[in-house]
């Protein structure tokens, strides 16, 4: 089993995560009660829920930052069932955007993600850096400290950075909280861009985000359980739908 | 990507955060220059008595400016939740702490290089002769300092009163490093200095003991 | 609980009894008198106080090779029992010392040694205290209590090599050396008892804190039952 290297934009290597009975206490409190979800690669699932619902959490373990108490996660890489029992290698195909930017905020725009492309083993890091910043609209603050950028910028510098990397798992936390309109566009076309590409994508909102229409699936947790999903090959508008009203 | 490698992309990281503003490298230098200097009320700087006391001295001052500026090293990582942005790369946890180490390493290297000159000035107290052996004490001391310090700073980021409790969980740890490294600088500072091989052998112990400990601990350490 | 009552019942009189042997049954020391009785829960409390700490630093290392909370809550048991050993060890010391060699204390290796250890190990209790998620908690303090019990070692060696650079008067060395037999049953029978006390303490933290983990886990469960929406119950219950 092989995991062909993402930087390749030629070869996309389908990445589908499973949890397998997730459950997730800090001390005496369960964030997550048995968690059993089947992503398969490619789908865009927009993972709703109050807060406190445990969505950050599942998250943040699927994201390999934290570990579940108990169940399992794994990755399904390549056709067929692969498993990538290897986190080294699984990480270089994830990113994630946080509740916070994950910046430091005393380096540049550029050195930020220069440091990420150097972790990541990329290649042709100055070129690199340089597209993604001028994508994601702050290509005339490069050599601007992080410091001093809004929040809209921060943000937008956040979400270029988990993507810098080229996931094929990407993990988003309400992407989309302070981005201003310019961003929410950018955001918007970002993310069909990756899912026509095939990436598969987990994302955290609230049912009034507008990057809703790409989902094709709607998984609401409740109480640290799943409680509605309309599935790999279902319609996720009633769910969505439902939930708005709720909302 | 080998530990090596992104050892050294996070150290230039450390080295450009610290260097771009110098806060932590100045304020560190001026506590260390108030406790020497503070110390000269404690006795009479005559040369016989700079060559017993000071070299106790010396190393308290080390070890308290430390601790103050061993807090940082992890706290930092906490704005943001940029350590988070380290974990999910896909590098060693001993990468993230030997790099920490090794930067603080460096930090506490450029204090000593500063005070020690001015130490010998103030108390009237020679270097000549023994500043190659003298070095190696002090390398070997820092390290030391260094290794259970960062670690203790990964630790203490975590709980509240983070800046009393550093140095209250350092300290006591740190006695047999104070003893060696004192022990061993005042034997140079006689009239026929001598590296005290023992002392020698207790600090470069000291270090292999708490480095092995720090590389067998340290995914419990930086995980979540 | 009929065991606890009856174990507890036990080292009770076990101590009463040593006690009692301690203060009229062991002769008279030659020089000392009265005051050398001392020494019979002095010593057995420092080797209460090592095999507590002992304790922690097995505690620790299992923790972080199991991650089972059983071995948190030995862990700060230990910790707690070794401190009051401890404790009590460096307040009768000086008490001893005064009359007898007229100091109150020295720095000597062995006395240096449990002072930081008294230290290193209250330390671990703050930092428990100032550390609120119970894994962080338990993982943060395991990792320190072992760098502490490594430190140990170190801590006695380099103050015995200072001690032999400068030398103090020497006053507790000879105790152990040629104790008259009775003496020696007598401490037999009270190192028992100190240690028997000491485990008996510690069982009771151990189970007091491993309740206390319980009772937070059942108040969390129902916290979350009576805030959780319906669907859950239904999901729970079918």
């Amino acid at each position: 089993m092989s995991v062909t290297p993402a930087t390749s934009r030629t070869a996309v290597s389908p990445f589908g995560i499973s949890f397998n009975g997730v459950e997730k206490r800090f001390g005496s409190f369960v964030a997550l009660r048995g968690v059993s979800l089947q992503i398969l690669s490619g789908e865009f699932v927009a993972l709703l829920g109050a807060n406190g619902a445990g969505k950050t959490t599942l998250l943040r373990i699927a994201a390999l930052l934290a570990s579940p108490s108990r169940g399992k996660v794994q990755f399904t890489v390549g056709h067929g069932s692969g498993d990538c029992s290897d986190p080294g290698e699984a990480k270089k195909l994830i990113g994630m955007v946080g509740h916070s930017t994950l910046l430091y905020d005393e380096l540049t725009a550029a050195e930020n993600l220069s440091l990420f492309a150097q972790l990541y083993g990329l290649d042709d890091i100055t070129a690199r850096v340089a597209d993604s910043l001028q994508a994601c609209g702050l290509g005339s603050r490069t050599a601007s400290l992080v410091r001093t950028f809004s929040r809209g910028m921060r943000q937008r510098l956040a979400i270029a950075r988990a993507l810098l990397h080229g996931p094929r798992l990407l993990l988003l936390d309400e992407p989309a909280a302070g981005l201003d309109r310019q961003g929410l566009v950018w955001l918007g076309t970002t993310l069909e861009a990756l899912r026509k590409d095939g990436c598969t994508v987990l994302m955290s909102t609230h049912a009034r985000n507008e990057s809703l229409d790409l989902a094709t699936r709607a998984v609401a947790l409740a109480g640290g359980l799943v409680q509605h999903d309309s599935g790999p090959g279902g319609d996720p508008r009633p769910v969505l739908a439902a939930l708005r009203a709720e909302a | 990507m080998s530990t090596t490698r992104a050892m050294a992309i996070l150290l230039a990281k450390e080295l450009r955060l610290e260097f771009r503003t110098r806060e932590l490298l100045s304020a560190t230098i001026v506590f260390a220059l108030v406790i020497v200097v503070l110390f000269s009320f404690a006795f009479d700087p005559t040369a016989a008595e700079s060559r017993r006391y000071g070299p106790g001295l010396l190393w308290i001052a080390f070890l308290f400016a430390g601790s103050l500026m061993l807090n940082p090293s992890f706290a930092r990582e906490q704005t943001n939740d940029t350590l988070d942005a380290l974990r999910m790369a896909p590098i060693s946890a001993f990468a993230i702490l030997s790099a920490k180490m090794l930067a603080n390493f460096i930090f506490m290297s450029l204090v000593e290089l500063v005070l020690v000159p001015v130490f010998s000035v103030l108390y009237n107290v020679s270097l000549t002769g023994v500043a190659g052996r003298l070095i190696l004490v002090l390398v070997l001391g820092t390290i030391g300092l260094t290794v259970t310090g960062t670690v203790f700073s990964a630790i203490s980021s975590h709980a509240r009163m983070r800046e009393l409790l550093l140095p209250l969980l350092l300290l006591p740890i740190l006695t047999p490093l104070l003893i060696g490294a004192v022990e061993a600088t005042a034997s140079l500072l006689v009239d026929q200095p001598e590296l005290d091989r023992t002392w020698v052998a207790l600090l470069a112990g000291f270090d292999i003991v708490f480095l092995t400990a720090s590389w067998l601990l340290c995914d419990y350490l930086i995980e979540e | 609980m009929k065991g606890r009552i009856a174990s507890t019942v036990f080292v009770a009189a076990l101590i009463f009894f040593a006690g009692y042997a301690a203060l009229f049954i062991a002769p008279d020391e030659k020089t000392m008198h009265a005051i050398q009785r001392i020494f019979y829960f002095h010593l057995p409390s420092w080797i209460a106080m090592f095999t507590a700490f002992s304790v922690v630093f097995v505690a620790n290392i299992a923790y972080l090779a199991t991650r089972k909370e059983k071995w948190d809550a030995l862990g700060v048991a230990g910790a707690e029992a070794g401190v009051v050993c401890c404790t009590i060890g460096l307040a009768t010391g000086p008490l001893w010392a005064r009359p007898v060699w007229g100091i109150w204390w020295t720095w000597d290796a062995r006395l240096t040694t449990t002072f930081i250890l008294w230290l290193l190990y209250l330390s671990y209790l703050l930092l428990r205290g100032l550390l609120d998620d119970p894994e962080k908690k338990a993982t943060l303090s395991a990792i320190f209590g072992i760098f502490a019990f490594l430190d140990v070692p170190l801590v006695y060696v380099s103050n015995r090599l200072w001690r032999t650079q400068h030398p103090q008067p020497v006053i507790l060395g000879g105790n152990d050396s040629g104790l008259d037999p009775t003496m020696s049953k007598v401490l037999l029978l009270c190192v028992i008892a100190v240690m028997g006390v000491m485990i008996i303490v510690l069982l009771d933290r151990y189970r007091l804190e491993r309740l206390r983990h319980e009772f937070e886990e059942l108040r969390q469960e129902i916290e979350t039952r009576s805030l959780a929406p319906s669907s859950i119950l239904e999901k729970e219950s079918a």
